[in-house]
C-alpha cells in the first residue's frame, strides 16, 4: 500500500520535475500521467505496483474538485455580474464538444477498423 | 470559540461528513441535479458565510482533499493502460477528435461570451472549461483569467455534462463506446469519467484518456485561437 503510494508520487514528482523544466507549458500531473502510462506499457514498471492506490483514487475523485468548487464564494459578485453568458457558454459549449467529439470518433473510428479489417495498410 | 471554528479538523471533517451526506441523499433520489458535487458545495459555502471563516481559511483545511487530485491524474495512467487494445485501435481519431473538439470548444466560449458582453477576465477564466481542473486552473491563469471561477466552470460543466452526454448521444445517434468515452472526458473531465465508469469499462479507460489528451489540446489551442482572431482582427 505504502509503496504503491510511493510509485504514484515518485511519478508525479517526475511529472513535476519535467513540467518546470519546460516552462509548464503542460501540468506536472499530467505529465507525470503519461510517464505512468508509459512505464506501465514499456513494462518498466508493473500494473501490481499501482493498482489498488490507483483505483482507490479513481474511485473517490470527486471529492478531491469539492475545495476548489467551493472556491467560487470568493467570485460571487463577479459571477453574478456575468451569469448569463457564463450559464449560457457553460451549456451550450459543453453540449458542443460532446456532440463534436462524439460524432467525429464515431465516424472516423469505425472507418479505421472497417479498414483495416480489409487488410488495407 | 474562534479557534475552533478555524481550525482544520473542523473543516476537513465537515467536508468529509457534508460529502457523505450529499452522496447518500444521491443514492436515494438519484436526481442529476442533487449532484453530490453541487450539494456539497452549496452547504460548504452557508456554513462558510454562516461562521464567518475566509476561504483562505477553508482552502488550507482542506489542502489534504485537494492535492489527492494530482496524484489521482497520474493514476489515470494506470487506468489507460489497462485499456490499451481500445486505444491502439483509435490513436488516430481520438487525437483527430479531441483536437477538433478543443478547439469548437474554446471558439464557442469566446462567441458566446463576447455576444453577452462579458468581462475579458471571464472569457479568459470560462476559455478552459472543458478541462480538469488542475490543467485548466494553469491554462486559466497564464491567459488573465480567475482561477476560482475557472474551477467553479469547470466543475459545473463537468456536471452538466455528465448529466446532458446521454441525451446528446440519443439526438446524435452516438453509440460507439469509445465515442461515448471520449465525448465524456473531453467535455466533463473527472466528473465526466466518474459517468463514464458507471456505463462500461472501455467508456471509462476511455474517457480517462480523453482527460489528459483534451488538457494537452486545449493547451495548445487557446493561444492558437487567440493568435489566428487576433490577426484577423476579431
Amino acid at each position: 500500500m505504502i509503496a504503491k503510494a510511493f510509485t504514484i508520487l515518485l511519478f508525479y514528482l517526475l511529472g513535476e520535475g519535467l513540467s518546470s523544466i519546460t516552462g509548464n507549458f503542460i501540468p506536472g500531473s499530467v505529465l507525470g500521467m503519461l510517464l505512468l502510462f508509459g512505464a506501465l506499457a514499456l513494462k518498466i514498471v508493473k500494473p501490481g505496483s499501482v493498482d489498488t492506490v490507483a483505483k482507490a483514487l479513481i474511485a473517490n475523485m470527486v471529492i478531491f474538485f469539492l475545495p476548489p468548487a467551493v472556491g467560487m464564494m470568493t467570485s460571487l459578485d463577479l459571477i453574478a455580474r456575468n451569469i448569463f453568458g457564463i450559464i449560457l457558454a457553460s451549456t451550450l459549449s459543453t453540449m458542443i464538444v460532446i456532440a463534436v467529439v462524439g460524432l467525429i470518433q464515431q465516424k472516423i473510428g469505425v472507418r479505421t477498423f472497417i479498414k483495416r479489417k480489409g487488410g488495407d495498410k | 470559540m474562534s479557534a475552533f471554528l478555524e481550525s482544520h479538523l473542523l473543516w476537513l471533517t465537515l467536508t468529509l461528513g457534508v460529502y457523505c451526506g450529499a452522496s447518500w441523499i444521491f443514492s436515494k433520489l438519484h436526481l442529476g441535479i442533487l449532484h453530490p458535487l453541487l450539494v456539497s458545495m452549496s452547504v460548504l459555502i452557508a456554513l462558510l458565510k454562516l461562521t464567518g471563516v475566509s476561504y483562505q481559511t477553508y482552502a488550507e483545511s482542506t489542502e489534504m482533499i485537494s492535492f489527492l487530485l494530482g496524484p489521482t491524474v497520474v493514476s489515470l495512467g494506470y487506468v489507460l493502460y489497462e485499456q490499451i487494445d481500445h486505444i491502439r485501435k483509435n490513436v488516430t481519431s481520438i487525437l483527430v477528435s479531441t483536437f477538433i473538439g478543443s478547439i469548437v470548444g474554446v471558439v464557442s466560449v469566446i462567441v458566446i461570451l463576447r455576444l453577452t458582453g462579458a468581462d475579458q477576465s471571464v472569457i479568459a477564466s470560462m476559455a478552459p472549461k472543458s478541462v480538469t481542473t488542475p490543467i485548466a486552473m494553469q491554462l486559466s491563469e497564464k491567459e488573465g483569467g480567475i482561477a476560482s471561477l475557472t474551477s467553479i466552470a469547470v466543475v459545473v460543466c463537468g456536471i452538466f455534462g455528465a448529466i446532458a452526454a446521454p441525451y446528446v448521444f440519443k439526438v446524435f445517434k452516438i453509440s460507439s463506446p469509445v465515442a461515448k468515452g471520449l465525448a465524456f472526458g473531453a467535455s466533463s473531465h473527472g466528473v465526466g469519467t466518474a459517468a463514464a465508469i458507471k456505463m462500461g469499462a472501455i467508456e471509462g479507460a476511455i474517457s480517462g484518456l480523453a482527460i489528459g489528451i483534451m488538457g494537452v489540446m486545449t493547451a495548445v489551442a487557446i493561444p492558437l485561437v487567440t493568435a489566428v482572431m487576433h490577426y484577423l482582427h476579431l
